[in-house]
């Protein structure tokens, strides 16, 4: 009966980790009062958003959303919400969408999962530069899932999640479900370093699913090392400085540009919920770049303004933060009150 | 045994199958009317709204995969359509959305929401009545599967909200959301009305509250569940939490289930013939919800008023039934007498 009872006990721990839930270590969090704006993305009569994982806004606060439909398409949204175009349709780096970004010239970056490919599109949708190189047609269909990762090579992503700048233009991948790495290439694409390999590790410059990046304005990187359950910071030439360890499941992070950053960090809800693992998920927490937690807004729920697996923060005002949601295929704009967030 | 007594006493209640008295029953010609260049393919499922709209998730396509991936992603392959009170075609519902591949089922709740289920994407979608995806339930497997998985998947009770294989979908009166999951898995979730996962129950075996596989499900008034158990050639009877309260076993393959509305409500079972025979099985029978058998009709074929693998049922009324089949490529809209 002794081993019965903890077979089922190593059971239900083994499926707690198989869907990567986990209570956020952190206590006495205040919780920062917001509200969602209703249907804020108006979509065109017949078109629908698929997995809203990546959206991001440019200067004239535009909304991009990179998203998951039939195909993986890019929506481009006016600051209200109103649809004014897509770009890239048909286009030949998309297949999976995973993240969006817009840097400092409005230069929209898609970065996709399914090509393995990363796209600079001018402002007005022009492809201006590519990193990485789609699998070859040609060689028939890989297995899924994919046998082990080959040695992780320069130019070529295995399954990348997200991109981001210095303020020198540099860029940085993180390089992502089947490598485990972060990339530095110069502001032409040439490789400079990087910090992991194609293998997953725990200590410190080492990932498993580095699943999110920012660059702050000192040039540091953060990482959102997801199946480690950590952010991790690393300074311009990827050496790593320190960890954040409780927050929950290291998701997905937003740094605010300005004077005064803020970071974001998801504790998003699984894909895969047990009853009861809402009541300890899905939480986006406020911090000052040193670490200092601010505060919490946040909850899972299948309608707005509940979360739903939060993929993507877009914090380019940190008082008017826009979430990307994977399962409830859906953009929510949140807005805090004045002074709420501060 | 206190589960298994209401079952027994039903079964002696109630005469053999065979000698369930005829319905007599038209089937109207020409019940929808599609464009020229739009086909239906396998009909997953038929559905009807307050005012008589017709609502068809049908297998038009097939999903293509992609190459050159880091992974095989299926795209596509079922479509939904909506068509008049009279039949005629109106419009596509959800075109190109990520959540339509292999059609399972569609049921419009009380309010007039359409909700589809889709058995490859793993996925349940609520549309409100302006057609806006209102809920997702589930979620679709990113990649797929090379080589092919095992068609049956694990069947466990799996202690999560996503789905393998779902194939239906009903609410009670308080909006509790209750999926059949169904085909890969073997066990009914239960949501509530906003989509929150609070339990599931069953699994694939052959006892009591257990599943072959779980086909189709419906709720009546006093929020009751009744699932097609077809494998185990049963209809089980649960109360609202999943406890099981009787089987009615006199009914076949039941693959197909609608419950009518409003007082006195019946249950339509249909006793599929499987999609590679003509020669056995088809019939539907109405059913009282004491598991006694009102009647019966129709017969597995190719002609009117007979049946190819009957997939769903949309009773309108006592005597107006929408049928949806897999192996005709139609749907047939009956007039019972």
């Amino acid at each position: 009966m002794k081993r019965m009872t903890s077979s089922v006990v190593l059971a239900v721990l083994a499926a707690g980790a198989a869907f990567a839930q986990r209570k956020a270590t952190i206590e006495n969090v205040r919780e920062i009062p917001f509200s969602t704006v209703p249907n804020f993305l108006k979509l065109p009569p017949g078109e629908y958003l698929g997995e809203s994982v990546a959206v991001a806004t440019n200067s004239k606060g535009h909304i991009f959303v990179y998203h998951r439909s039939a195909n993986t398409r890019l929506f481009e949204f006016d600051q209200t919400g109103n649809f004014l175009k897509e770009i890239g349709s048909g286009y030949y780096g998309f297949e999976f969408s995973h993240s969006v970004r817009v840097d400092k010239d409005d230069n929209i970056w898609t970065v996709d999962e399914g090509t393995n490919m990363i796209t600079k599109f001018s402002p007005d949708g022009k492809v201006l530069m590519v990193l990485g190189h789609r699998p070859p047609a040609v060689i028939g269909v890989q297995l899924a899932p994919p046998g082990p990762s080959v040695p992780a090579q320069k130019y070529i992503f295995c399954r990348p999640t997200d991109v981001g700048w210095d303020p020198q233009g540099n860029i940085f991948v993180s390089d992502g479900y089947c490598n485990n790495r972060v990339v530095k290439y110069d502001k032409n694409g040439r490789f400079l370093a990087q910090a992991g390999s194609e293998k997953a590790g725990k200590a410190l410059g080492e990932f498993n699913l580095p699943h999110g990046l920012q660059v702050d304005g000192q040039g540091n990187v953060w990482v959102a090392d997801r199946t480690n359950a950590r952010y991790q910071v690393l300074d311009n030439n990827l050496k790593p400085m320190r960890e954040i360890t409780n927050l929950g499941v290291g998701w997905t992070m937003c740094i605010s540009p300005g004077p005064h950053q803020y970071a974001f960090f998801s504790n998003s809800n699984p894909n895969g919920n047990m009853p009861g693992t809402w009541d300890i998920t899905g939480e986006i927490y406020k911090a000052e770049l040193d670490g200092t937690v601010i505060g919490k807004f946040g909850h899972p729920g299948k309608m707005a303004p509940g979360f739903q697996v939060v993929h993507m923060l877009d914090c380019r005002n940190p008082n008017e933060i826009i979430v990307g949601e994977i399962e409830s295929w859906r953009v929510q704009k949140l807005v805090f009150k004045a002074g709420g967030a501060q | 045994m206190k589960h298994l007594m209401p079952a027994l006493l039903a079964a002696t209640l109630i005469a053999n199958a065979q000698d369930a008295p005829e319905i007599k029953f038209d089937s109207v010609p020409n019940a929808l009317q599609l464009p020229a260049g739009l086909y239906l393919g396998e009909v997953g499922g038929v559905a009807t709204n307050s005012r008589g709209d017709i609502f068809v998730y049908t297998r038009t396509g097939h999903p293509t995969v992609t190459i050159g991936t880091a992974r095989p992603f299926a795209h596509g392959g079922s479509r939904l359509f909506q068509f008049d009170p009279a039949g005629k075609f109106v419009r596509e519902i959800g075109k190109d959305t990520y959540a339509f591949m292999y059609a399972a089922q569609v049921r419009v709740d009380p309010n007039d929401n359409v909700w589809v289920v889709d058995e490859m994407t793993n996925m349940v979608i609520k549309f409100d009545a302006q057609r806006r995806i209102a809920m997702l339930l589930g979620r679709k497997e990113e990649s797929v599967r090379i080589p092919a998985r095992a068609p049956s998947g694990t069947g466990a009770g799996q202690p999560t909200d996503l789905f393998d294989r779902p194939t239906d979908v009903a609410w009670d009166a308080a909006g509790n959301i209750f999926v059949a999951d169904g085909l890969g898995n073997a066990r009914i979730a239960k949501f509530d009305k906003d989509g929150k996962f609070v339990k599931s129950w069953g699994k694939r075996g052959n006892g009591p509250g257990e599943f072959a596989n779980v086909r189709s499900i419906a709720v009546d008034a006093e929020g009751n569940v009744y699932a097609a158990d077809g494998g185990n050639r049963r209809v089980q009877v649960f109360d609202n939490n999943g406890e099981l309260k009787t089987a009615f076993t006199n009914v076949g393959n039941a693959q197909a289930l609608c419950m009518t509305k409003g007082p006195n409500q019946v249950l339509y079972v249909s006793n599929s013939n499987p999609p590679d025979d003509i020669d056995r099985d088809g019939e539907i029978y109405k059913m009282r919800l004491d598991g006694t058998i009102a009647g019966k009709f129709g017969r597995p074929g190719k002609l009117p008023k007979e049946f190819g693998t009957v997939n769903a049922i949309a009773c309108r009324g006592e005597n107006t039934l929408y049928i949806g089949e897999i192996g005709n490529l139609r749907v047939q809209k009956l007039v019972l007498h």
